[in-house]
This record gives structure tokens, sequence and C-alpha cells, in this order.
């Protein structure tokens, strides 16, 4: 856009040094955002592209004042955040309507609770309720709209209250893919436009086509702890096709730097934590197992790009990757440039059957997933073979929170049930090595 | 972008009969409907609510001058079983139970709010709560009573105060521990809306937390009602030591028919009784259910929805949208108002609250509580000793066999019938409404019957009054299997009937463990209920002709008679006690294991 303004004048959001820490009840507090700097300029539209916990959607809510950071500052048009402010308005990924209030009320509700008078309330929301395309839906109540009507609605109260910076959080990921598109575009034609009462705008997605879409500078994600990875200007001209090779290269090259190895890293791939205390992502061995044939699968032949593959499998990132990185774990697969390899025992796993798949599974998850053999070790070394969960639950909790905790359970339970490396009992919370066959 | 075709004003005047059938739709945004508009012309809708809204004001006004009246009217016009006045006493009792839910719910909104908004208020409200909702209902009596009447001495008002909080402590807790666990579970995402937009505490509460407290704030409370209309009856004629008290009502009816062994004034009272319930719930509840099916929190339309002709008539006159929009005006006024109340939060509170000022709150606690218990100690050695305690228990033993046969048996009744009756949807939703109106039913109206029965063919009274318990508890076992009978998912039906799952296979496999908890739910409610009934239900009598089972009830309901406090006391803490650990020890682990395991979903 305006390139001539100097820089200075041009920053509305300055984000500086931001840290953020949960506390948690034993162990180690769980960084998850780390030294996090960046700006929002004046008629900018900026994408905080990520992996579910890479710290984004935590940001942003730093952002609206909902949370408080640990450390650092955050500066909007020139005012520090304490909490939430009438300078930002958020879009919610679940629309976050009220039930029981009208379209119009919804619209409303964000200047009743300004103390707007109700003329000027009424006169103001219906002119955003025109403004975003709903017009004669004004007394429907949000059960009775679609997807893409309501995150309408979501849309009108945020821009009714005229704020500096809007905020999408994932506004777009809970609705259909044609929806989706409608929405998206409909937004950047009143934006560009320039009939949103609005300086900036702040998106959280994990679709990367989506922030190519829109923005006009991508900010990617990295986790554990979350950080800025890269910057991305995309200067496209509006509006954007996504076949254009200049669209397709800047889409293959945000799937490289999002599938880079965190530096110094390398061997841990992106898993949080070392050893047994790796905190192991909620995928099942059926998706490991199809993710694995869908590669080794034409016209792949074991080496895919991961869009293409994304795109033939309807699959969105979020989903993707953590399957993707789970078969570099187990050495099933290699991750770079935004392609995956399969590797040879990946190829073999691919050509066997079910039995000669689940020996080959099991022998691959201890050698490297510390945790399962570390399970299976305790049960070997015992002379009953039985061990209860909670013993190593607790020993997780010393370096995760609970709900971590668990699902690095859970998933490692799942793992070992089909490479029947070991048994669980739910009802005893017990793990031994009977066979339930 | 998408344009509807038909202008919304157009639409909505056109169809108001159409929409009559659908969620109440507010339309006071887009109509023109107003007085200085087209003109108000009432409609037929309009005349039948001005004459029962006319008709409920002359009744309530006529109520209150009664309750206001001086003490002496109770001696110069006593209670007689005049039939011409059974319709007075109807209203007095009903209006006893207006007053109690009014209360009720002022309590409520406060408490509960106090408890889920400040940390300290929590510490002391949410074992307090737990706390009274197990202390049995009828214990208080004693000591309202005599406060009431020194509080508003020569004054009727004392005793109606006195009853109407024996109503209000049988709904009140219950009712502040649903609000409280609905605003702990208000939706993240709403609540974050609500910070995000700086509503003020006053916007936030009714448009966020009352709205979404409200099905199960309504649920609970008609859940309480049939405690409250056994208590209204059980209140209204009360002796204490030498204090008798009768107030106008159907309980002091039932009292006086007992005395003079009429029968027929028994079956009088049932059938007012009767009457009373059903207007209550077609008046009221159901009006104010379908009403709140707005606020049920699904975004999805339901398939059925909850009706009541009164709403309908509501929402088809044309004074409502007048009405409406004057309540959403001076409800605007309202917040506009610069009170702290009403005005944006003005420093968003972050982060936790500090431990040592949490510490030391709770070591003032403590000590407040240790002097408490001090002063108890003093109060009660004085008269009672180690002898009494024993006693007390070993009653309270009995009373605790009696409660857990009863339900066991129950069980054994209801719960075929219930699953019967609930995998059959059409006549399920016709007898729901009939276990619920049999579960609001005061049992102790239909006491003498079973008295008379029991008498006349000389049973034995420890084992025959025994029932009495359950008599107005146990349909709540009923209607809870029913609805869970009626949740099990059709495909799981398909599949039991697919692979011929049957008789006690299918119990074990899909009946059981699908009811289990709602089960547990009407049973826990049952236990509950019958441990308050049987202070009534242990000592009966029919005209002098006295019955007395061996129990805790009887312990307590004859210590009141005594007016001996100290084994009052004595007798509702056990009381309180054994239900307290009945429920720690048996129900609630009964209740997560059904939760964890069965729950369907």
């Amino acid at each position: 856009m305006d390139t001539m303004i100097p820089v200075a004048d041009r920053t509305l959001v300055s984000v500086d040094h931001i840290r953020k820490v949960y506390p948690k009840g034993s162990g180690e507090d769980l960084l998850v955002l780390d030294d996090v700097c960046l700006t929002l300029g004046k008629n900018e539209i900026v994408s905080f592209l990520g992996r579910s916990g890479c710290g984004k959607t935590t940001l942003l809510r730093i952002l609206a004042g909902l949370m408080p950071a640990t450390g650092g500052e955050v500066m909007i048009a020139g005012k520090s955040v304490v909490g939430p402010s009438p300078e930002v308005a958020m879009v919610f990924q679940s629309f976050a309507l009220f039930p029981w209030l009208t379209v119009l009320q919804n619209v409303e509700i964000g200047l009743e609770a300004q103390g707007v008078g109700p003329a000027e309330r009424k006169r103001r929301a219906l002119a955003a309720i025109d403004l975003i395309g709903l017009d004669g839906y004004e007394s429907a109540y949000p059960k009775e709209l679609s997807g893409g009507m309501r995150q309408r609605v979501g849309i009108a109260r945020a821009v009714v209250v005229q704020p500096t910076v809007l905020l999408m959080d994932e506004a777009f990921s809970a609705l259909d893919v044609l929806t989706a598109e409608t929405l998206r575009t409909d937004l950047l034609d009143l934006w560009i436009e320039g009939r949103l009462p609005i300086s900036a705008i702040a998106v959280v997605t994990h679709n990367i086509e989506e922030a190519v879409l829109l923005s006009d500078r991508v900010l990617v994600f990295g986790s554990n702890p979350g950080h800025v990875a890269a910057e991305i200007k995309i200067d496209l001209p509006h509006p954007r096709n996504r076949l254009d090779p200049a669209f397709r290269a800047l889409v293959e090259s945000l799937y490289a730097t999002m599938t880079a190895r965190p530096e110094g890293k390398a061997g841990q791939g992106h898993f949080f934590g070392t050893g047994i205390s790796m905190l192991l992502p909620r995928v099942s061995p059926n998706m490991i197992a199809g993710l694995m044939e869908a590669v080794a699968a034409a016209p792949h032949e074991g080496h895919a790009g991961l869009p293409e593959l994304a795109g033939d499998l309807h699959m969105e990132v979020d989903a993707l990757f953590p399957v993707a990185e789970v078969l570099q774990l187990l050495r099933f697969a290699e991750l770079g440039d935004g392609d995956i390899k399969l590797t040879e025992p990946g190829r073999q796993f691919v050509g066997f059957e079910p039995d000669a798949r689940k020996k080959l599974f099991a022998q691959h998850l201890l050698n490297y997933v510390p945790l399962a053999a570390h399970v299976r070790r305790v049960l070997d070394e015992r002379p009953t073979h039985r061990a209860p969960a909670s013993r190593f639950r607790d020993e997780l909790e010393d370096h995760m929170s609970a709900s971590f905790a668990e699902q690095t359970m859970r998933t490692a339970t799942s793992w070992a049930r089909f490479g029947e490396i070991f048994a669980y009992d739910e009802v005893s919370g017990i793990f031994s090595l009977e066979n339930p066959g | 972008m998408a344009a509807s075709p038909v202008p919304a004003r157009l639409r909505i005047n056109g169809n108001m009969h159409m929409l009559a059938s659908r969620p109440d739709r507010d339309r006071r945004a887009t109509t023109p409907l107003g007085v200085n508009g087209s003109g108000f012309r009432p409609n037929l809708y309009d005349t039948i609510i001005f004459v029962l809204v006319v008709g409920v004001f002359v009744l309530v006004a006529h109520g209150f001058r009664e309750m206001n009246a001086p003490a002496i009217r109770l001696s110069t016009e006593p209670v007689t079983l005049d039939v011409a006045r059974l319709p007075e006493y109807a209203l007095r009792t009903t209006m006893r139970m207006f007053a109690a839910i009014i209360a009720s719910l002022v309590f409520t909104f406060v408490v509960a709010t106090l408890a889920a908004r400040s940390r300290k208020a929590e510490l002391v409200i949410l074992p307090a709560l737990d706390i009274l909702q197990s202390v049995p209902v009828l214990g208080f009596l004693t000591f309202t009573v005599t406060f009431f009447l020194q509080l508003f001495p020569g004054s009727v008002l004392g005793a109606e105060c006195a009853a109407i909080f024996a109503i209000f402590t049988a709904q009140a807790w219950n009712m502040a521990f649903s609000f409280y666990q609905s605003l702990r579970t208000v939706p993240r995402d709403l609540d974050e809306v609500a910070r995000h937009y700086r509503f003020s505490p006053w916007l936030r509460f009714w448009r966020l937390d009352v709205p979404f407290a409200a099905p199960g704030l309504i649920w609970n409370t008609m859940m309480s009602m049939s405690g409250g209309w056994f208590f209204v009856v059980a209140s209204e004629a009360i002796t204490v030591g030498n204090t008798t008290v009768m107030l106008p009502g159907i309980g002091s009816w039932l009292a006086l028919a007992i005395e003079a062994r009429d029968l027929n004034a028994v079956l009088l009272a049932i059938a007012t009784m009767a009457a009373v319930i059903l207007a209550y719930d077609q008046l009221v509840f159901r009006p104010i259910v379908a009403w709140a099916d707005k606020f049920r929190f699904e975004q999805q339309a339901a398939e059925s929805q909850p009706h009541s002709w009164l709403y309908d008539f509501w929402r088809r006159s044309r004074v409502r949208p007048l009405l409406v929009r004057g309540a959403a005006s001076v409800a605007d006024r309202i917040s506009l108002l610069p009170t702290p109340l009403t005005r944006a939060p003005v420093k968003p509170k972050f982060g936790a609250p500090s431990r040592t000022g949490e510490r030391i709150w709770i070591a003032v606690l403590l000590l407040l509580a240790g002097y408490a218990l001090w002063q108890i100690v003093l109060y009660t050695r004085t008269t009672l000793g180690f002898a009494d305690l024993r006693i007390a228990l070993f009653d309270g033993f009995l009373t605790l066999i009696r409660v857990l046969v009863l339900i066991a048996l129950a069980s054994l009744v209801w719960v075929p019938i219930g699953v019967w009756i609930g995998l059959r949807p059409r006549l399920a939703t016709s007898l729901q409404p009939v276990a619920q109106f049999l579960a609001a039913f005061p049992a102790n109206v239909v006491f003498p019957v079973a008295v008379v029965a029991i008498v006349s063919l000389r049973l034995d009274p420890n084992i025959w009054l025994s029932p009495l318990m359950i008599l107005g508890t146990q349909w709540y076992i009923l209607f809870n299997v029913i609805a869970g009978a009626s949740a099990i998912p059709t495909d799981l039906r398909d599949a039991a009937a697919l692979f011929r799952i049957r008789s006690w296979s299918w119990w074990r496999k899909v009946g059981i463990p699908a009811i289990l908890p709602y089960y547990v739910t009407g049973a826990l409610t049952a236990a509950g209920g019958s441990w308050n009934a049987s202070i009534v239900a242990e000592v009966v009598s029919w005209g002098d002709t006295h019955l007395r089972a061996e129990g805790l009830g009887a312990y307590i309901a004859d210590a009141t008679t005594a007016g001996d406090f100290p084994r009052v006391v004595l007798g509702i803490v056990v009381m309180a006690l054994m239900v307290t650990t009945c429920n720690r020890i048996l129900w609630r682990p009964l209740y997560r294991l059904a939760e964890n395991r069965f729950r369907l979903e």
C-alpha cells in the first residue's frame, strides 16, 4: 500500500519482547511465548501463521488485553495495553454469539457496554449489519443462521465499535471451504474499498493459503516456545489468484518454512521436551498408516510435496503436520523443504500384511519413542508385569502440564496397543504385558 | 452479499401467527408497532391476558392484606373446616409459595454471584450451602418460628415469615448451587466477549450470566417445588413447645381434619392441592419453560420445543410488543445509570489473588468456626450427655435402614416401568408430565389416608409407616429413569435388537449402563427427600390415635413438639451428618462411575 509514509508514523501496534509463561503446579513453568517482537502498521493486514500450540492465539489474547503478558509490553495507538480496550475488537473462531439475543442485539452489545443510547446504538448497528451483508436477518436468532452468516454477525459486532485494530482468531476455520472463501473475499473487498472503520487487521491462522490470500505480511510462528520464526512480505496485487505461479511459490516457501527443523534441535524433531517427557501429539496409528499409504501411492511413489498432499487428502496444515512429524519421529519418513519422503522401513511397512506391520511398528516404537520403551522396560522388570499408569503420568507431569501429560499418555497407549507392546486396562488404570486377545 | 427477498418489516407484520409457534422472536427492533404508530387494538388474546392479570392482581392484593393482619385474627377467626373457605386457604398457601420462590431467587442471585465472583466469599458460601442442603428443613422450623414471631410481635406476618422461610430452605440452597455451577461453566468464548467489550457487572449479569443459567435454574426450581409444597403444608400448623400457630391454609385445614378424624375433609384437601398444582403448572411453570427455551445454549434449533397455551396467547397478544418495549427501555435507563455496577470495569483483574490473603482469610474462618463450636458445646453440655448421642445415632441408623430399603424397593418397581415407558417415545412424552406432577404433589397431604388404613388394619407402625417416607420422593426415580431410557440412541437400540441381545443380557449390556447416570441422580434426590420426610412420616396421628415409628425423624419431631431445643439440634446434626456421609460414600462415587463409564455421548 502506501510506502511513502515514514515507518515511525505508520506503526500502530508494537509488541516489544513479549514473554508468556503459564505457571504449573509442579516442575518448571511452561513457556509459551519467548521474546516476541513485532509491529503492525496502518492500513496493513498481518497474519500470524503457525500450528496449534505455537502461541499465536495466546499472543492475540494478549493484544486484546484478555490476558496479561509475563514480560514485555504491547502498545496500541501509543497506549500501553493493560486490559481490554476500545481500540481493539476481536472476531472469534467459535463466533461467540449470545444465542438468546437476536442478530441486532448481538451487534449492539458492544455499544451497549460502552453506554451508547438505544437510538444511536440501533442506527449504528443497522449500518454495520447492512455493511456486512446481514440485512433482513436483524430479528433472527443465531441458531437460525448458517455458520457463515453467524460469523458475519461476529464481524459486524466487532466492526460496529469502530476499533483501531481488528483481531481475527481463526475466524474462518470453523466454516466450510466455500463459505470461508466467500466471507474472506467479502471482507477483503470491504477492506480494499476502505469501507471498514479500521486501521489494521491481525489475522491468526494455521491455513497457509488464507494467510497468503489476505495479508500484506505473514509472520510465521515457531513452537516450543512460540516465537516469530520468519517474516514474509506479500506484494501480490488484489484480487489474488490461488493458481498464479507467484502465489503457489509463496505457499510452497511457507510450507518449507513451517516444516524446517528448529535450529539446534536436530534429532528432536518438532516435539516439545526430550526423552520420556517428549510431548506426543494426538495422532492415531490409523492416521500414521494412512499417511504412509498415501505417500507411497501413485502419483507420489514415496515422495510428495506437502501442499499437494494436503490438497489431495483434504487436510489442513494443523492436521497434516503432526502426522508427518510422527512419521519422522518413528523414522518412517523424512521431512524437508516442504516435502515428505518415505524411508526404507516406511516403504516396507506399506507393503506388509497387518501382522508384519504391527511387528515393524512395535520395533520402531521401542527404538524411537522413549516413553513407550520406558513403560515396557518397567513392565519387563517387574515380576507381576503390571504397573499403574498414574506412576508414569506423575513422571510426565514433572515436565509438562496435566492435560499435556494426559494427551501424551493416551497417544503412547494407543500406539502401544497397535504395536502390542503392552496392554492397558482403562478401569483400573493399569499397564500390563497381558495380551487380552 | 446475501439479502432477503422480502423486507423484514413486511414479513414480520404479515406472519404473526405463523411465527407464534416458533421460538420467541424479539421484534421490538424492527416492528413499528407502538402507541404512536399503528394505534393499539386489543385482540382476543389481549382480553384473556388482561382478565388473568387483573384476577391475579385482585387475589394477591387480598392475600397481602390478610398476611399483614394483626395476630389476634388467628384466634378470632380460627381455621375451620368450612368448604367455602377452602379456596381462600388454597390462595394463602400458594402465595406463601410464591413469596418463597421470589426470596429464593433473590438469595440465589446475590449469594451465588458473590461465590462465583469472590474467592473469599466462595470459601464460606460453598461449604455452607453444602451443609445446609443436607440439614433437614423441618428442623429449622423450631428456631425460625420463635425468631419470626418475636420479629413481628402482634402480627400474622411473623408466622407467615416462618412458613415462607420453611419453603425457602427447601429451595434456596439447590437453586443457589445450580446458579453457581452455571456461572462457573459460562462458555469461555462468551466470557471473553464480555470481558473484551468491557461489560459492566450489571450488563454481564443480565446479558450473559442469567440467560445462560436460566434453563438449569428453572429446572432446578421446578425440582425443588415438590419440597416446597411439602413443607408449606407441614409448616402452616406448627407446635413448638407452648406456641401453637395455625395459619390459614391447606396445611392447617389438613391438621384440623386429622384432629377431627374427618376423612372427607382430607379428600377435599387432596383434590384442592391437585387443582392448585395443576393451575400452578399451567399458569406459571409451563409458560416460563416455553419462554426459557430460547436460553438453551445450543446453536442448533431443537426438534421439539416445550409448549404452553398461555405463552402462545401472550405471544399472540398485541399488548406484548408494547410491554416488551417498555420493559426494554426501563432496562436501558437502568443500565445507563452512572453507578459502579453499571459502569464498565475501570481496572481489569489479571492473575491469581494473593495466596497469603487467602490463608489469612481461612485462618479467620477457622477461628470463628472454633468459637462457634465452643459455644455449641457449652450450650448443649448442660443438658445433653453421651447417652443422648447414642440414642440419636441409633435412631439415625434405623432411619438409614428405612431409607435404603425403601429406595431399593422403589427402584425394583420403578426402574423396569420407567425403562418400559422411556423406550416408547410417544408414551414417554405423555407420561413425563404426569410423573412430574406426582413428584410435585406433597405426599403429606395423602398421609392421613394411609394412617387410616394402618389404624384400621392394626399394622405395625415401625414397618408400615416407612413407605410414607418415600411416597412423595419415589417419582424422582421414575422420571429420571424415563428420561434416561428415552435418551438411549436409536442406533444402539437397533444394534441390540439386531444382535438379539435380550432379557438379562439386554439389561446388563444396554439398559443399566444407559440409565445409570440418570438413575443415580433420581435415587440421590429421592433419598435426600426421604430423610427430610422422615420428620413428618415417622410420627403421625389420626384424631387422638398416635402412631410412632422409632427413628431419627421421630426423635426430631418429638423434641420439636416438646420445645426441647438441645435435642432438636442434636437430631439435626446427626441427620445432616448421615445424609452427607451417605452422599459422599455411596451416591457420589456411584455417580462418578456412571458419568465416566456409561455416559452416552
